[in-house]
């Protein structure tokens, strides 16, 4: 069978209908039009994310979301979430290393009614005293959880190495900085932190662009700039290290340095990891699971920070044939110097076109890429320049990239009963 | 949208949504068969042949398989439960026709010996990864504790035991009983020619020889009580509980998800309020599970040890007052509202839509359309709902308390 032959034409990529509108204040709105939808969703994305939590109370960002949401202008907290509900919002919130996010999905029109409601926990939230307790017990219970689930927990340690302070971190913190918090530190963390300046509000769906952007104009004018705040880094910690935990798995979390979204090559970098892992004849899933069985569930990502990027791979595999699993990742990811093949290539093409086409089935997905969009790019990829980056790449682009750019300076964490090695000592401390 | 079923000869049914205006069309091979219709000497079998499945076929080897899926751009994949296992991917409509001719032929496999021992291991670090998860096979525990004999409480993924000991023959043997045509449908959505979906399954099913694969309707008997299971290295306690619920033909079901809505929703429930907005649980929760002529109300929470006995006992009075007093009209509207929406985002993903289609034809009721559905919910009464909660009493249940405490008791 030959793809190519069946490939769409362009036509199934809708032609995108972006608006956007900047407040005096600095606040963003950008949205896309979809009018074949009868739904419509948001994505509040405030410059309040865990980097801006002091060391010694990392927690502070998650703490605070789960404050501002325990009543704000004229609702308790009670009423808030029966506000949502009445409204048939489907909400969701939490606290990424650069954002506190508020999302929504809904029928249409009760955008409006959304965004009212989220304008009050922006701007008028209660943070009520009495409520404290409650809502540290809240995150804490998080933060226990976190410790039962062994992937997740592989994956913070490898970003809190990978990456170091404060961009590494996870949001959650722990059981000592969360018990540390106090109401005045919630408090300045507002005062500092929720400010119009940095703020992306976007949405997805069927809309009224003009209303909504005077909706939003009016919800959110009178909202203060404030100063933005300085952020230290600290160096990350390379190499390899092992959590002992008596499981029957070894969890498995891998990565090594890449390019971040807004890098000119990053659609080259994209192509090289999904020859690694863009489907079940990518090569991961195919030499480490279908060809030797030794795992259910393996994968590489591209992570991308502002400035920085990274491929994390993941595996989870029964303690004794933990080592063998790294061994074959790792000769996967240095093979890759080695090249990609034309049908590697015709394959991931096929692939990056479909999950476009399938992606307009929903505002919820397009309201968070024009967000995350705007926030890495200042602007949103149009699908039509995508696809042109898509069609642009060749074998040679990528081989090229490759040459450029080899996977190299691993930094492993390992978590099981056994520590692991990385083969011929490829570690970032000794490469 | 239109609505669209033919059967063929042999007894495969095709059924499908047809939305013109869709970008994407999602299909699905829907097979009446899963952990139900096991015996406890091959448990796993259903679950451990939907791997198979992608392992090849008389025409194709396991990576052409996987090639074609890719080439195709699709995405897909596959699930067991305890009575059905489903195959589905979606493309973009213009693969309609090799996607069909795939998914036909990956419904005949080989289940080559070598294929079936690689894939074996693959199945063991599967049971493995979810040991390790929470709730530590918690689930799998409390089914068949709930279950006793009946084969629901057969657990789906089996257990290393189980799956070591199978051989390729014994799961030749299970798919030559329960992979008949007529225990079988295509389902579709989204952007598809109906005519074309019918005149493809013809050519690449309508030759399958049909035989009977009826499987046992009996009841269950639930079982109550309560169980500690010791996990000394988890950090939270999950408890779980299972209490009879309306089957998948009871008329009262409707009225039931709406009342565990009230009841057990992520967000605004009585739950909710109760155990999560109070920080007292991580995760609090109860949702219904239909099946033939049995069913379920599961209801979860996880949270720090410290908490798990006064969270037991909470959960009692909440379910006591449930049973007592009802819900009230302004929650049966909050529910309708929230449920009213819930049908416009779902129903705008032609996957979700496939498999709307096909677990309808699963419970073999007529079928509904997305409005008829919706009409139904908002036509509920307050009476109806609370006529539902009287007769499905949830106090009397089976418990299962999983996390290093174990000193905890029934409410």
């Amino acid at each position: 069978m030959q793809s190519e032959d069946l490939a769409p034409g362009p036509n199934v990529v809708q032609k995108q209908e972006i608006f956007s509108h900047s407040l005096s204040n600095g606040l963003v709105l950008v949205a896309q039009s979809m009018p074949w939808l009868e739904s419509s969703a948001f994505s509040i994305n405030l410059p309040a994310g865990c980097r801006h939590d002091p060391m010694e109370k990392i927690g502070l960002s998650n703490f605070a979301c789960e404050m501002v949401q325990r009543g704000c202008g004229e609702l308790d907290s009670r009423q808030f979430i029966e506000a949502l509900e009445g409204n048939g919002i489907d909400y969701n919130s939490s606290s990424s290393v650069y954002h506190m996010h508020f999302g929504g999905a809904m029928c249409a029109d009760q955008i409006y009614p959304g965004l009212k409601i989220y304008s009050d926990v922006l701007m008028r939230p209660h943070l009520p005293s009495d409520q404290m307790e409650d809502g540290r017990l809240v995150c804490l219970q998080e933060v226990r959880a976190i410790e039962d689930d062994l992937a997740q927990k592989a994956i913070i340690e490898l970003r809190n190495r990978h990456y170091g302070q404060p961009d590494g971190r996870d949001c959650h913190g722990s059981m000592e900085s969360v018990a540390g918090i106090t109401h005045d530190d919630i408090k300045e963390f507002y005062d500092t932190n929720f400010r119009p300046n940095g703020t992306i509000i976007s949405v997805a769906g069927k809309i009224d662009w003009p209303k909504l952007k005077d909706h939003v104009e009016n919800l959110f004018a009178d909202w203060k700039e404030k100063p933005v705040p300085a952020i230290k880094n600290s160096d990350p910690q390379h190499g390899v290290t092992h959590i002992p935990f008596e499981s029957q798995q070894t969890q498995i979390a891998l990565a090594y340095p890449s390019i971040p979204y807004s890098h000119p090559d990053y659609f080259q970098a994209r192509g090289a990891v999904g020859v690694l892992s863009g489907g079940m004849s990518s090569r991961l899933f195919h030499e480490v699971r279908e060809k030797r069985g030794l795992c259910y569930t393996v994968f590489a990502s591209s992570h991308s920070l502002k400035d920085r990027g990274a491929v994390v791979c993941y595996s989870g595999t029964s303690s004794e044939r933990a080592q063998e699993t790294v061994n074959v990742i790792v000769e996967q990811l240095l093979n890759l110097k080695n090249g990609i093949q034309e049908d590697e290539l015709r394959r991931l093409k096929v692939q990056i076109r479909s999950g476009m086409v399938m992606q307009q089935e929903s505002c919820r997905s397009r309201a968070g890429a024009i967000a995350g969009d705007w926030f890495h790019l200042g602007r949103v990829r149009l699908l039509e320049e995508i696809t042109d980056a898509v069609n642009g790449l060749t074998v040679e682009s990528i081989n090229e990239y490759l040459n450029n750019h080899p996977p190299g300076n691993f930094d492993l964490v390992t978590l099981g009963p056994e520590p692991l090695d990385l083969p011929h000592a490829l570690s970032s401390t000794s490469a | 949208m239109h609505y669209h079923q033919h059967q063929l000869d042999n007894g495969l049914t095709v059924i499908a949504e047809c939305n013109p205006s869709a970008y994407t069309s999602a299909f699905g091979v829907f097979v009446k068969t899963g952990a139900r219709d096991e015996t406890a000497d091959i448990g796993g079998v259903s679950h451990f042949l939907e791997h198979m499945v992608f392992k090849g076929t008389p025409n194709r080897t396991a990576e052409q398989v996987n090639l074609e899926l890719d080439e195709m751009g699709s995405a897909s994949n596959a699930r067991t439960g305890e009575e059905s296992t489903i195959y589905h991917a979606a493309v973009l409509p213009d693969f309609q026709s090799p996607m069909i001719e795939l998914l036909a032929d990956l419904m005949r496999p080989s289940l080559r010996v070598d294929d079936f021992e690689t894939e074996k291991q693959v199945i063991i670090e599967e049971i493995m990864m979810y040991a390790d998860q929470p709730p530590y096979g918690g689930h799998e525990r409390i089914m068949e504790l709930f279950f006793g004999s009946h084969p629901l409480g057969q657990s789906v993924l089996g257990t290393v035991d189980s799956v070591s000991k199978l051989t390729a023959d014994q799961m030749k043997d299970y798919f030559r009983v329960r992979y008949s045509p007529a225990n079988m449908a295509i389902a579709a959505a989204g952007n598809i020619d109906f005519d074309k979906l019918v005149e493809d399954a013809n050519k690449h099913c309508g030759h399958w020889e049909s035989f009977d694969a009826q499987r046992s309707g009996q009841s269950p008997e639930y079982q109550t009580g309560f169980e500690t299971l010791e996990k000394p290295n988890s950090h939270q306690q999950y408890i779980l509980q299972l209490a009879p619920g309306p089957s998948n033909n009871d008329l009262n079901r409707f009225a039931m998800r709406v009342a565990i809505t009230i009841l057990g929703d992520d967000g605004g429930s009585r739950m909710y309020w109760k155990f999560l907005d109070s920080g007292v649980a991580e995760s609090a929760g109860a949702g219904s599970y239909e099946y033939l002529n049995g069913g379920l109300v599961m209801s979860y929470i996880c949270c720090d040890p410290d908490h798990a006995q006064s969270n037991l006992q909470s959960l009692a009075e909440l379910q006591g007052e449930f049973k007592n007093k009802g819900v009230t009209q302004k929650e049966l509207d909050l529910a309708k509202q929230k449920i009213a929406s819930h049908i416009v985002l779902a129903s705008e993903r032609t996957e979700s839509r496939m498999f709307s289609v096909g677990s309808q034809w699963l419970t073999g009721q007529p079928f509904k359309t997305t409005g008829e559905i919706a009409e139904i919910y908002q036509a509920l009464t307050l009476d109806e709902v609370n006529q539902a909660i009287d007769q499905y009493s949830l106090e009397k249940n089976m418990t299962l308390v999983v996390g290093p405490n174990t000193s905890l008791a029934p409410a």
